[in-house]
């Protein structure tokens, strides 16, 4: 009897947290094909505000995912092979490396803006563009892309396929490119979908960063939250939610089957 | 080429990039902050100037208040999650971590949605109390904008803490005759308790830093992002500004590595 209550009171608790959750996302993408959201859904549904959206902030969409591109290059470039070089030292100094470049995840993101701003303000060709974004979305996402290559190389033998190739003539450049990139993919993978989704949300660094001229995406949400019509800002939310739903589905499964694989390790 | 030499060359990128974009940019915001009209004081400032210290006695509060509900709540629900399967159960797992992505000024907007002017608990209240709750916009809606990002995170990691106990040392206990509270106080929570600090504190650090939902929610909510981001733009102060920042900086990071030492290994993604 009391196993019953308790488990109904648990129940409880999580419907109505899970209701929280979701009933305001489920609000947001309604009222963004509503005719009028004052006068409900029985007022017809429309995508005329999803238009709107897109003649607004195509912009802001567009150079939202060439930043988030930019940056996952940047950071494929300069994380995986970093990964690699921290792994095999995996020495005092590998270790402190790691440790500052996951700094940027402990300081909040205004704090790292007003830093970027103060060094680099002056440059003003660099401030004006979108590539002063890019420079702060590197600084918060590398982190996340060395360390999910590091954790695949902790899973397979590096040392040993390394030393093999190398055995057999290979330069240190080919093993790299033909023995260490190839088996360290899941990690690559799993790192550049989630620099994308984190780059594509950022808001806290970017609002600091970006000029009229270069707004992005979660700018231009801060601005129609501020300043549009509920449905016009509700229609806008509604494809951030279009474009990270898939990304997040990828993650799950990838998540999903990396854990099946450590599983049969 | 050799193996050493290829291996420095690997962590070049990485350096030139850190150094440049992240290492002497913190620099320059230490120093700016000792070069006001306060000079070193600045720091001091943070402390002891009264309107500072309101806020930054605010944050703490909320951030901390913030914590122990989603701690309290997420243990509850990830728990119960883990243990039960009943139909339905993946659906509700999906719904509870949809929100991970969500930046903070979309979070703000959904709390808009839920207790803002158009707001369904305004529309609720008024159907039965004849009067329209609205909350949205005072530090109530900013707790519950907190809630609403830190749940996800900390859920996702008490499910997969709760997973990796182990179960014989329940049996054991209930075996000797030990109460579902007392297995719950003195078996389940202390092999959870790792797990529960490492998200708790990130709860908190991003709970300090967080800036998109108090900005969305907008209005006169003292905390320190806003102070910041006010000191920086309207005000002018710039040295106060990046004064402000380091501290916040900070508290954040000492807070996460506190935990770490605590529990091993905890990874922040800001909100």
């Amino acid at each position: 009897m009391g196993n019953r209550l308790s488990f109904l009171a648990q129940l409880a608790l999580t419907l109505l947290v899970a209701a929280f959750l979701i009933v305001p996302a489920i609000l947001s993408m309604l009222a963004g094909v509503t005719a009028n959201y004052f006068r409900g859904i029985r007022s017809g549904l429309t995508l005329q505000w999803v238009m709107q959206v897109w003649e607004l902030y195509a912009d802001t969409i567009v150079r939202s995912f060439a930043v988030a591109l930019i940056t996952l290059a940047v950071t494929l470039i300069v994380g995986v092979p970093a990964a690699y070089a921290l792994h095999v030292r995996g020495d005092r100094l590998a270790r402190a490396v790691e440790e500052i470049i996951t700094l940027p995840l402990a300081i909040p993101g205004l704090a790292i803006a007003l830093a970027l701003l103060l060094a680099y303000g002056g440059l003003s060709d660099f401030r004006r563009s979108s590539l002063f974004i890019v420079a702060g979305h590197v600084v918060f996402t590398l982190p996340f892309m060395v360390r999910s290559v590091i954790a695949v190389f902790a899973l397979i033998d590096v040392k040993t396929l390394d030393e093999s190739a190398s055995s057999l003539g290979a330069s240190a450049w080919r093993r790299f490119r033909d023995v260490i990139v190839p088996n360290a993919v899941p990690g690559i993978l799993a790192g550049s979908l989630m620099v994308v989704t984190l780059s594509l949300g950022e808001f806290n660094l970017t609002w600091m960063l970006h000029t009229p001229l270069t707004k992005t995406l979660p700018v231009g949400l801060a601005d129609s939250y501020a300043s549009m019509r509920l449905e016009v800002a509700s229609a806008y939310t509604l494809v951030f939610f279009v474009m990270i739903i898939p990304l997040l589905v990828a993650m799950q499964i990838f998540a999903d089957r990396a854990g099946r694989q450590v599983a049969l390790r | 080429m050799t193996h050493r030499l290829f291996v420095r060359l690997s962590l070049l990128p990485l350096a030139v990039v850190v150094v440049a974009f992240f290492l002497l940019p913190m620099l320059q915001l230490i120093i700016t902050g000792a070069s006001g009209d306060l000079g070193l004081s600045a720091y001091a400032a943070i402390l002891f100037e009264p309107r500072y210290r309101a806020t930054l006695i605010n944050t703490v509060l909320l951030a901390a208040a913030t914590t122990v509900a989603t701690l309290v709540i997420a243990t509850v629900s990830g728990l119960f999650l883990q243990r039960h399967r009943f139909f339905g159960r993946a659906i509700l797992v999906a719904m509870l971590t949809f929100p991970l992505a969500f930046p903070g000024v979309v979070v703000g907007f959904m709390i808009i949605l839920l207790a803002g002017r158009q707001g369904l608990i305004g529309d609720v209240t008024l159907l039965l109390l004849g009067e329209k709750l609205v909350f949205a916009y005072s530090i109530a809606g900013l707790f519950l904008g907190y809630l609403y990002f830190s749940i996800p995170r900390v859920i996702l990691t008490i499910m997969a803490a709760v997973e990796k106990l182990d179960r014989s040392l329940e049996e054991a206990a209930r075996a000797l005759g030990a109460r579902p509270w007392a297995i719950h106080r003195d078996v389940i929570l202390p092999a959870l308790a790792p797990a529960i600090v490492a998200s708790g504190a990130i709860v908190f650090a991003t709970a300090m830093g967080a800036f998109g939902t108090a900005f969305t929610l907008a209005t006169n909510i003292d905390v320190l992002p806003m102070l910041i981001y006010t000191e920086f733009t309207l005000s002018a102060n710039i040295a106060m500004a990046a004064a402000l920042s380091v501290g916040l900086g900070l508290v954040a990071w000492a807070i996460l590595a506190l935990a770490r030492s605590f529990s091993g290994n905890t990874i922040a993604a800001a909100g």
